[in-house]
């Protein structure tokens, strides 16, 4: 059964990739649609039978590579960590599929498109059964592949190659990490399969470790080192820049990969090795610091974007920065979670988001949409869903997970618990503004996109002064009215048309991602957080984590209150700016010209990465190879002597006129001259 | 006196195959096609009866097979042949890529086409013969005679500064083998023998091997080509036809490492300690300092040749890390790269065939036209960043981890080559086939052909295949390199005793 799981994704890629041009696109479609559906129903049986019944196993498929000590195999380690993740990932993955078959009906490259979904599906299916790291970096290498060529889809807009080249790019920086991570485990325990791994744990537990001129506690450096990596692929904090670029992507790719399953990897990674994390206290308080960072920073740049996909892409960076918060706290299975249920909400947020797009075609300003609610009820009945699920309304799947993760926070006494408190609690108020905000925007007001006319709305809009997310680089506000239109490519229609409601084969994913969004989180409290926590997961995380969460059931009144008055606040003050005074959000920005730039240009972390390391490597490269190679090496070596011997032979190539007799000759000659020079030499030695 | 082997056969037959063409005579259109399905039959038989070699071929033991001797210039000096572990899989690799060499000269090739075969067939000789020498004398002749088919490949068939470039090319690693030749006399006289073998057995004293090392560190580091005698690499290849520009990454460059590990790292294994430090220093500048430089080349070719140039790095780095991982990474390495580095050479080739441009900036959105060439590029470009998966990963890996475990600062600087190939090879992807196809000059570029297809999704599916799979090379490295550690490590505990003493 786990060989089908995992292995149909990759079937289904192979038949869509290589054939997908003769069989064409509708079958192409079907076939990797149909595989996912077996692949997501087998899960459920897998998550079913692992986490509430038998427990763990180990599926060995093939040795991969030895050297040495060093073994590495492909195989499956399923517990109930894998199965929560495969539950989500082809869950998730099926309803894409699925809801591409709508949202992409128009492109002309649909079999490539799903070829590349099922690819992904394929790899992220590979990191979360990893039995080895090594395996996981193969995975995890892998979905960062799917996610470049899928980023880039659209290979004809600079903007989205660009997009793409910084995902894989930026993603790479935090593999350096990773491998040499790997490197680390391997010197210090000899093995990178997770079960010898923890077994060993006791014994390295106060090793020590000389690196780059410092001396390490062992596990320590060789947690951060990993850590590194899952801060790439997580998109925290300092390597969170290639994220909200990666809504060049289509959206259903937003939904599967940069929201519900690729990005949670870094989360999954620390959960996996949540038993050397938990050796290893100072690396677990740089995973809380990093992730109550993360949560705050990405909240609050969410607030002022005006592009509906990079809100919900920085609110994905922010709750990502609450998973972390909870490994940090030592609080694992709530992370895992949060991980779930957000795969829900998230998901299902994006996927309204592009139903919403599809509707406007194509447009994704939010300034230029407004009172769709009367013409794409469905949508927005499950955008709400969605909204109330990420702001923890009472008894929606989000409510369970956050606010477990805050109450976590606030009872762990982990160093940095404190600081990730306040700032996941600032954060949530701040989730419930930009989420409302969003819904406002997008749903209420007044229809901003009137007839034929996308240009005329700018002057109604509340934002109107507001410069545009696209142009990261020349956010002006002179360029504000073109730059509006900057980002549309795709649309193959006026704005003449009404919006209309999306196709029943892009609603029923909607539907599905909602009933889990209201009911994810109700249902499983108890197995993933709560009292049944130990038996469902059966040893898959480690064990100082239920006493986290038995702490969480006595933390004082006003904590568990603290996130739902978080989230009322938000929601008014959304309701006051967006609905009952739609001008105070330009008067603000007016008013405070410097704290608006600096959040809607993302702090500036482009400017600084590119001025900081981009620049300076093309300058040193172009120096290296004209100064360097130019004028130091071959100055000074061979074009020195190759200039005189070229003069000299320049009689003599006149004489290459041709006869390969005389290139035989000269063979010939060169053969016998030194056959002769070692017969003297040989006679010479006797 | 024996009768002739196997690997007498392997170095006779491209000979015959040459001797053939030769004596072609007809109408140019005859002679063209006559000489290149001659040497299209000559290489692949060769490759088949490499094949046989190769099923005849003893995995398991580190030993010296398939081993044939005749008498040569003196009785010390023998014409022997022989393979083990670190060269039967170069003799495979040689004869596989030949036949591809072959075909992606099969239409562009107009000029003197019986010498250009000819000179490809002899060439052929030489490479097989560099890997199955058993005596050192041997091995330098065919190390040497190398250099003039490849000296006239260059030459001949190269682009516009072509002439300047096989100058370059032939004085650098001439200038080198000199003192290698040097070396080779005083080891006869120290020795009294030539034979690999013998070689092996004999311990040199370690003031000796000091002197030794450096004069074969001298050709090999040129042919590697480490930094900073590698410029000679960049000119070559780019003026060099495809097919040249593939031998040279594929096979010529192995030469390097291959010396390494047959002479360097058993023969003087005190120097080769000695200097652990140098080496790690070049291979990690290599490492940075060519991905460095080859982020910012404006012609595809040379940009190609610079990322070989790092990720030789990474092969020599392995190589004296003297870890199992590091030496059969090492080595694993050299045989990815030569699958590797020879597509992306012959993708090269493809889009120079048509355009007769290697400038980056004169291409952009060729996927447009070219869906099929966009894929397989993808897997090598890929292949070429070492994505695991594919070939590229498992030698970048193990040699990374066994730099790791000798020295972590070198894996440390090693990394950031992992970055920087990214970096690259993206973005050369991204500006030649992504993007709108504006340039009216490719707008009527035609796809792949069935020739060119085959040639790279035969090439594309045995980089996965090793990716995935890896054990059918890897292993072939592994007693080998047990063997050579276990020798290296009972001079390295004396040198240990003694550095003990020291301080």
């Amino acid at each position: 059964m786990y060989h089908a799981i995992v292995f149909l994704p990759l079937v289904g890629f192979l038949i869509a990739g290589l054939f997908g041009r003769f069989i064409g696109a509708r079958p192409s479609e079907l076939i990797t649609t149909g595989l996912m559906m077996v692949a997501a129903l087998l899960s459920w049986v897998a998550f079913i039978s692992v986490g509430f019944g038998s427990g763990a196993t180990r599926v060995q498929v093939a040795n991969w590579f030895t050297s040495g000590e060093l073994v590495i195999d492909w195989a499956f380690r399923i517990d109930t960590l894998t199965a929560v993740m495969l539950v989500v990932v082809n869950s998730v993955s099926a309803l894409v599929h699925l809801y591409s078959m709508g949202y992409m009906h128009e492109d002309p490259h649909r079999p490539r498109f799903f070829a590349y979904l099922s690819l992904f599906t394929f790899a992220m299916l590979m990191l979360v059964t990893s039995d080895n790291l090594v395996q996981m970096f193969f995975g995890w290498e892998g979905v960062g592949l799917a996610s470049y060529l899928l980023i880039g889809f659209w290979y004809e807009k600079p903007s989205a190659n660009a997009a793409a080249m910084k995902a894989f790019i930026v993603n790479r920086v935090g593999d350096f990490g990773f491998a040499l991570g790997i490197f680390l485990v391997f010197v210090l325990f000899g093995t990178t399969t997770y079960s010898e791994i923890f077994a060993k744990i006791g014994e390295v537990k106060d090793a020590h470790f000389h690196f780059i001129g410092f001396e390490w506690h062992a596990l320590t450096l060789a947690c951060l080192l990993l850590f590194m990596g899952a801060m790439g692929k997580s998109a925290q904090f300092l390597l969170h820049t290639w994220l909200p670029d990666a809504m060049e992507g289509p959206t259903p790719v937003s939904a599967l990969i940069h929201a519900a399953t690729m990005v949670t990897a870094g989360v999954f990674m620390v959960a996996r090795l949540s038993p050397l994390f938990d050796a290893a206290p100072a690396a677990l308080t740089v995973v809380t610091i990093i992730g109550a960072i993360t949560a705050f920073f990405a909240a609050t740049v969410g607030l002022v974007q005006n592009d509906i996909k990079r809100v919900i892409a920085y609110s994905t960076c922010s709750q990502l920065g609450y998973m972390f918060v909870a490994l940090g706290v030592g609080a694992y299975g709530a992370a895992v979670f949060h991980l779930f249920t957000h795969a829900f909400f998230k998901a299902l947020l994006f996927l309204g988001a592009g139903s919403v797009i599809h509707a406007m075609h194509h447009e994704q300003d939010m300034r230029n949409m407004g009172g769709l609610r009367k013409y794409i009820p469905f949508t927005w009945a499950m955008m709400l869903v969605g909204t109330l699920a990420l702001t923890g309304f009472p008894f929606t799947a989000g409510y369970f997970s956050k606010d477990a993760i805050i109450e976590a926070a606030f009872m762990s006494d982990r160093p940095g618990h404190a600081i990730a408190f306040v700032s996941t609690l600032v954060a949530a108020f701040m989730t419930s503004f930009y989420s409302w905000r969003l819904a406002f925007m997008t749903f209420e007001q007044t229809a901003r996109w009137g007839a034929g006319h996308g240009h005329d709305a700018h002057g109604d809009a509340a934002h109107g002064d507001a410069g545009h997310g696209h142009a990261a680089h020349a956010d002006t506000h002179a360029h504000d009215e073109h730059a509006a239109h900057g980002h549309d490519d795709h649309h193959g229609h006026g704005h003449d048309h009404k919006p209309h409601e999306s196709p029943l084969v892009m609603l029923v994913p909607l539907g599905v991602l909602a009933f889990g969004a209201i009911f994810a989180g109700m249902i499983f409290a108890g197995s993933f957080v709560g009292h049944h926590a130990a038996d469902f997961w059966k040893g898959a995380l480690a064990e100082s984590q239920y006493a986290v969460f038995e702490a969480m059931h006595h933390a004082p009144k006003w904590v568990v209150w603290s996130p739902f008055v978080a989230m009322v606040l938000g929601w008014a003050l959304a309701w006051v700016m967006y609905i009952r005074k739609p001008y105070l959000p330009g008067e603000l920005a007016a008013s405070q010209p410097i704290a608006y730039r600096f959040l809607l240009n993302k702090w500036y972390f482009d400017e600084l990465y590119d001025f900081l390391f981009v620049r300076p490597a093309k300058r040193l490269g172009y120096f290296l190879w004209k100064r360097g190679d130019g004028t130091v090496i071959d100055g000074m070596g061979p074009d020195g002597i190759s200039a005189r011997v070229v003069d000299v032979t320049r009689g003599v190539v006149r004489l290459q006129t041709g006869y390969v007799y005389h290139y035989a000759f000269v063979m010939l000659i060169g053969v016998a001259a030194l056959v002769s020079w070692y017969l003297i030499v040989g006679a010479g030695a006797h | 006196m024996s009768s002739f082997g196997i690997l007498a056969g392997l170095l006779a037959l491209p000979l015959v195959g040459a001797a053939f063409v030769l004596t072609l005579s007809g109408t140019d259109s005859e002679v063209k096609s006559n000489a290149r399905w001659g040497a299209l039959i000559t290489t692949i038989i060769t490759f088949l009866l490499s094949l046989y070699a190769w099923a005849k071929f003893d995995p398991n033991t580190a030993a010296f097979q398939l081993t044939e001797t005749h008498g040569w210039l003196a009785e010390t000096i023998r014409f022997k042949l022989t393979v083990d572990g670190f060269s039967m899989p170069f003799i495979l690799l040689t004869t596989f890529l030949m036949p591809f060499c072959i075909l992606a000269s099969w239409e562009v090739i107009g000029k003197r086409v019986k010498a250009y075969y000819v000179a490809f067939l002899i060439l052929e000789t030489t490479m097989i013969g560099v890997f199955a020498a058993g005596d050192l004398v041997l091995f330098y002749l065919f190390f040497e005679a190398g250099l003039i088919p490849m000296f006239l490949i260059i030459g001949i068939w190269g682009g516009k500064r072509r002439i300047y470039a096989s100058f370059k090319f032939f004085l650098y690693t001439l200038v080198g083998s000199v003192l290698m030749l040097l070396a080779i006399m005083a080891m006869y006289w120290h020795a009294g023998t030539t034979d690999i073998q013998a070689l092996l057995q004999h311990r040199f004293p370690a003031s000796m091997q000091t002197w030794l090392w450096l004069a074969f560190f001298a050709s090999l580091a040129v042919k590697m080509p480490m930094w900073p005698v590698h410029t000679w690499l960049p000119d070559a290849h780019v003026e060099a036809p495809t097919a040249g520009s593939v031998i040279l990454a594929g096979i010529l460059l192995k030469m390097g490492g291959y010396g390494f590990i047959r002479f360097s790292l058993p023969m003087f294994p005190d120097a080769s300690l000695y200097f652990q430090p140098l080496v790690y220093a070049l291979s990690v500048i290599a490492i940075i300092y060519t991905s460095l430089v080859a982020l910012v080349q404006e012609d595809i070719k040379k940009l190609i040749a610079y990322s070989s140039v790092a990720h030789m790095g990474f092969v020599t780095m392995g190589l004296f890390s003297l870890t199992p991982q590091g030496v059969q990474g090492a080595m694993f390495q050299m045989v990815s790269h030569g699958l590797v580095a020879g597509a992306l050479f012959l993708c090269v080739g493809v889009v120079y065939d048509r355009m007769h441009t290697r400038e980056i900036a004169a291409y952009g959105g060729l996927v447009k036209r070219m869906p099929k060439y966009a894929v397989l590029l993808m897997v090598f470009t890929m292949a070429n960043v070492g994505l695991p998966g594919t070939a590229g990963f498992v030698g970048e890996f193990l040699t990374m981890m066994g730099a790791f475990r000798s020295n972590p600062w070198v894996a440390f600087f090693a990394a950031f080559g992992v970055i920087l190939s990214a970096a690259y090879a993206l973005w050369l992807y991204a500006r030649v086939v992504y993007g709108k196809l504006e340039k009216p000059a490719l707008r009527d570029i035609a796809d792949l052909d069935r020739r060119e297809f085959a040639m790279l999704g035969v090439l594309a599916l045995l980089v996965i295949y090793y990716g995935v799979l890896p054990g059918a090379i890897l292993d072939v490295f592994a007693p080998p390199t047990e063997a050579l550690l276990k020798s290296v490590a009972s001079t390295m505990s004396t040198v240990k005793t003694a550095a003990a003493g020291a301080f």
